[in-house]
C-alpha cells in the first residue's frame, strides 16, 4: 500500500469513463482489479465519472476518448489536482491514447489549438499530417523500457491503435517499446508509448492490459510496493491471455517496406 | 392520420436520360451475372457500376417516388423491414427497399432498379451516408433511431457523426421531400445525440422509443455540460436548456402512448423491447408516408399508426435474425448484435425470452465489416451471463475467452462455429424427451452471416 494511503484495500480508479471510455479501455481497470483479487489482495475498483471530485487512489487508469471530452477531462483533472497529488504521494498512472496525450505537456484539440496536459509525462503531442494511425500494433521492448521484477525484459506489447496524434518524447521520458508493426508515437523514431517513474502512457487499446498481463502485473507491483520490490507477484493461470497473445503476435504482419516508407514520410512531416 | 386514395394503381412512367438508361441496364446486367456466378444477390456490385456510369442515378431513380430513409446505429435493418411492411397493404404496389443490408448508395440504386413498379421506397442508410442520401433521394420521411459507438476504426466517432447529421438536417428547406412534400424527421427523443441532430429540422415527430445505452451521450453536445438521465427516460443538461423534446408519442412497456392519450398495444412477433421500439418508430413514420396523395392506392383502411402496428406485427424474421432454424434436430435461434448497445439489448432479450439453462454460443469476428478492433467487447456487460452455459467461437474467440475470464463467466472455446453450436447442444440439459434442447447463437456481423450460411 502506498504511504499516502490509509485505506486497507488497494484502490484502482478508472478516470472519467463517461468522457474517456470510448475505446473499451475501462477493461484495464477491471483486469488490474481481478488480477489483484485473484491473488487475495483486497481491492477496490472505482468508476470515477466526471463532474464530481476524483477519489484518491493507488492506481489510475485513463482511457481513450473523443477530442472534446479529452479537453474537458484534462481541464478538470488539472483544476481539481487529485491525480497530481496522489502521484506525488506514490500513486501509479496509466494513460491510453487520449489519456496518454493528456498526461503529457501539451496536446492538440479538434481545432488544432494546443491544450495543457497534466505534465506527468515529458511528452508533447501534435496533430499528424498523414492519415490516422489505425490498426494492430506490436511493440518490442527496449533496454530503457520498464523492467519486470528480476530485471526481466517486458515481452512484446500487442494492441490496437486508432489516433491522429504524433507524440514526441522529451528528455525526461523513455519509450515503452519499438514498433515492429503499426505506427505508435509516429514521430519517426519508431517508438511506442512513454514512461517515467510510475507513469506509463501508450496508444494501445485492446484493452492493453488484457493483452499484456505482464505489464498489468508490473503496474500492480508498483502500486503495491511503491519503493520497488524484486519479488514477483504470485503467478496466475494466464493460459487464455497467452493464447490470445500468441494469436495476435503471429497473425499480425510485421512492418515491412511499406511501414518503413510510412515512417520515413512521418519523419519528413 | 388518414390517407387519401387514388383510383390508379399504375406507377407514373419514369423517363430516363440515355446516360441513366445505360446505367440502369448495366446495373441489371452485372447483378444478373453476379447471381449466375453464385456471388450473392450482387446488389452492391451492380449498384457500383450503375453509379459509375451515372453518378446522379439515385436522384434520377428516386425522383417522383415517395422515399423514407431509416438510419441509426442499431435497428435500422429491422425498422426498414417494418416500415416497408407497414406501407405494403394488400392492394398496394410493391415497396422498393434494400432489405439485404446493402445500405450505401450502391445498394439503394440497386433496390430501386429491382422494383420498377414501386411508388414508395424505404431505404436503410448507413449513418455516415445519411447527409448524401438525403440530398440525393429527397425523402419524405427520415427515421432516426439512435447513435452510439460502433466500428470506431472505420466509422467516425459519435460526435462527429451527430454533427454531420445535424448539418444535413438543418439544411432541409421545407419542401424537399418526394413530390414536393416537406421532409418530416421521425426521431427517438430518448437519445440525446439523435435529438441534437434532429432538433434543427423544420418538422420533427418525437417518439420516446427508449435508449438502453447511454454511455455515448453523457457530454452535452450543446455546451459541454453533463446530460443527466431520469428513470423514465427523460434527460436534461445540467448546465444549459438542452433537454428531451416534448414527445408526440412514447413507448410505455408494450404500449405506444400517443400525446392525445390514445394507447396502442405493440404486440409483435419479434422479441425484445428494442424491437418494440423499432416497431413504434416505423408505425409513427408510416402515416406520414401514407398522407401523400396517390398512396396507398387501395380503397382499404386509412394508414393510421394502429394499422401500421398491425402490419408490423407479423414481421417475424429480418434477414435471418431472430429466426429459429433447426440444426440436426435442435432449434437454434440466430441473433445478431454488432456493438455494445446492441449486445446489451440482446442480453435484455435473453433475460426476457430465454431460460438460463439454454446454452448460448457467442461468435466474434473482427473483419472489415465488423470493425477491426474488438476492444468494445470490454464495454459489453458479459457479467450478466454468469448463470448461463456459454460456448465462444469466431475469429476472435480468444478475445472473448479473455473477456469472459475477467467477467468470471466460465466458457468453452470451440474453433469452428458450427462445431460450437453442436457443442452447445451437447451441453444443454437433457430435454424432457418431448423436445430437443434449444440453443441461442449470438454473433456480430460477419460471424452471424457465416453461421447462417452454414447451418
Ligand atoms: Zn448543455
Amino acid at each position: 500500500m502506498t504511504a499516502a494511503s490509509p485505506r486497507s484495500a488497494l484502490a484502482i480508479a478508472v478516470v472519467f469513463p463517461d468522457l474517456l471510455g470510448t475505446y473499451g479501455d475501462g477493461g484495464n481497470g477491471l483486469v488490474l482489479a481481478r488480477r489483484a483479487a485473484w491473488r487475495g489482495i483486497d481491492v477496490d475498483l472505482v468508476q470515477a465519472d466526471s463532474g464530481r471530485p476524483l477519489p484518491s487512489a493507488d492506481l489510475y487508469c485513463i482511457g481513450g476518448g473523443e477530442d472534446g471530452p479529452q479537453v474537458r477531462a484534462a481541464t478538470a483533472l488539472i483544476a481539481e489536482g487529485t491525480i497530481r497529488r496522489s502521484f506525488d504521494q506514490g500513486a501509479v498512472v496509466l494513460g491510453v491514447c487520449a489519456g496518454y496525450q493528456l498526461l503529457g505537456q501539451r496536446f492538440p484539440d479538434s481545432a488544432d489549438r494546443s491544450q495543457d496536459g497534466l505534465g506527468l509525462l515529458d511528452v508533447t503531442t501534435r496533430k499528424g499530417t498523414g492519415p490516422r494511425a489505425v490498426g494492430e500494433v506490436i511493440a518490442e521492448s527496449l533496454p530503457e523500457a520498464p523492467r519486470l521484477p528480476g530485471g526481466r525484459i517486458l515481452p512484446p506489447l500487442t494492441g490496437f491503435e486508432n489516433h491522429g496524434g504524433v507524440t514526441v518524447l522529451g528528455p525526461a521520458a523513455r519509450p515503452v517499446g519499438r514498433v515492429v508493426a503499426g505506427v505508435g508515437n509516429g514521430g519517426g523514431d519508431g517508438t511506442e508509448g512513454a514512461w517515467s517513474d510510475r507513469v506509463v502512457g501508450t496508444y494501445l487499446h485492446g484493452p492493453l492490459l488484457a493483452r499484456n498481463p505482464d505489464l498489468a502485473d508490473l503496474l500492480l507491483g508498483w502500486a503495491i510496493a511503491p519503493g520497488g520490490s524484486d519479488r514477483p507477484l504470485d503467478p496466475l493461470d494466464d493460459a487464455a491471455e497467452l493464447a490470445l497473445r500468441t494469436e495476435r503476435l503471429t497473425s499480425v504482419p510485421r512492418t515491412g517496406r511499406a511501414g518503413l516508407v510510412r515512417r520515413l514520410i512521418g519523419r519528413r512531416a | 392520420m388518414t390517407v387519401s386514395t387514388s383510383p390508379s394503381t399504375e406507377p407514373p412512367p419514369r423517363p430516363l436520360s440515355l446516360r441513366s438508361s445505360v446505367a440502369v441496364g448495366s446495373l441489371r446486367l452485372v447483378n444478373r451475372l453476379s447471381r449466375r456466378l453464385g456471388r450473392g444477390s450482387g446488389t452492391v456490385a451492380g449498384g457500383r457500376v450503375g453509379l459509375a456510369i451515372d453518378p446522379r442515378l439515385l436522384t434520377v431513380l428516386a425522383g417522383g417516388l415517395q422515399v423514407a430513409l431509416v438510419s441509426g446505429t442499431n435497428g435500422k435493418t429491422t425498422t426498414t423491414r417494418m416500415l416497408a411492411a407497414a406501407l405494403a397493404g394488400p392492394d398496394d404496389p410493391p415497396v422498393a427497399s434494400n432489405q439485404t443490408g446493402a445500405n450505401m448508395p450502391a445498394g439503394h440504386v440497386a433496390a430501386l432498379v429491382e422494383s420498377p413498379a414501386a411508388v414508395v421506397c424505404v431505404l436503410e442508410v448507413d449513418e455516415g451516408y445519411l447527409g448524401r442520401v438525403i440530398e440525393e433521394a429527397r425523402p419524405r420521411v427520415v427515421v432516426l433511431l439512435n447513435l452510439s459507438r460502433d466500428q470506431l476504426d472505420r466509422i467516425a466517432e459519435v460526435r462527429m457523426l451527430v454533427d454531420r447529421w445535424r448539418t444535413a438536417l438543418s439544411g432541409l428547406p421545407a419542401g424537399t421531400g418526394s413530390a414536393g412534400a416537406p421532409t418530416v424527421v421521425v426521431a427517438n427523443a430518448d437519445d440525446p445525440m439523435v435529438a441534437w441532430a434532429a432538433m434543427t429540422a423544420p418538422e420533427v415527430v418525437w417518439v420516446g422509443a427508449g435508449q438502453v445505452w447511454r454511455n455515448d451521450a453523457v457530454g452535452c453536445p450543446a455546451c459541454g455540460g453533463r446530460i443527466e438521465f431520469a428513470d423514465q427516460g427523460g434527460w436534461a443538461c445540467d448546465r444549459c436548456t438542452f433537454r428531451r423534446p416534448d414527445r408526440n408519442a412514447w413507448l410505455d412497456g408494450t404500449t405506444l402512448v400517443m400525446a392525445d392519450g390514445t394507447r396502442l398495444a405493440v404486440d409483435i412477433a419479434l422479441p425484445g423491447q428494442f424491437n418494440r421500439a423499432n416497431a413504434a418508430m416505423a408505425a409513427m413514420a408510416a402515416p406520414i408516408m401514407g398522407t401523400h396523395a396517390g398512396y396507398p392506392t387501395g380503397e382499404g383502411t386509412p394508414l393510421t399508426t394502429a394499422v401500421a402496428l398491425e402490419r408490423v406485427a407479423s414481421v417475424d424474421e429480418v434477414a435471418g435474425r431472430f429466426a429459429a432454424t433447426v440444426h440436426r434436430g435442435h432449434p437454434v435461434r440466430l441473433l445478431l448484435a454488432k456493438n455494445p448497445a446492441g449486445w446489451t439489448a440482446i442480453f435484455d432479450l435473453l433475460d426476457e425470452t430465454s431460460p438460463p439453462e439454454t446454452p448460448l454460443v457467442l461468435s466474434i469476428n473482427a473483419r472489415i465489416a465488423d470493425g477491426l478492433d474488438p476492444s468494445w467487447l470490454w464495454d459489453v456487460p458479459f457479467e450478466r451471463l454468469v448463470a448461463r452455459t456459454v460456448v465462444v467461437t469466431g475469429d476472435r474467440r480468444r478475445d472473448l475467452d479473455v473477456r469472459l475470464r475477467y467477467a468470471e463467466v466460465a466458457c468453452t472455446v470451440v474453433d469452428d462455429p458450427v462445431a460450437a453450436v453442436e457443442r452447445a447442444v451437447s451441453l444443454a440439459a437433457p430435454a424432457d424427451g418431448a423436445s430437443s434442447p434449444a440453443v441461442d447463437f449470438l454473433g456480430n456481423y460477419t460471424a452471424f452471416a457465416e453461421l447462417r450460411g452454414r447451418l
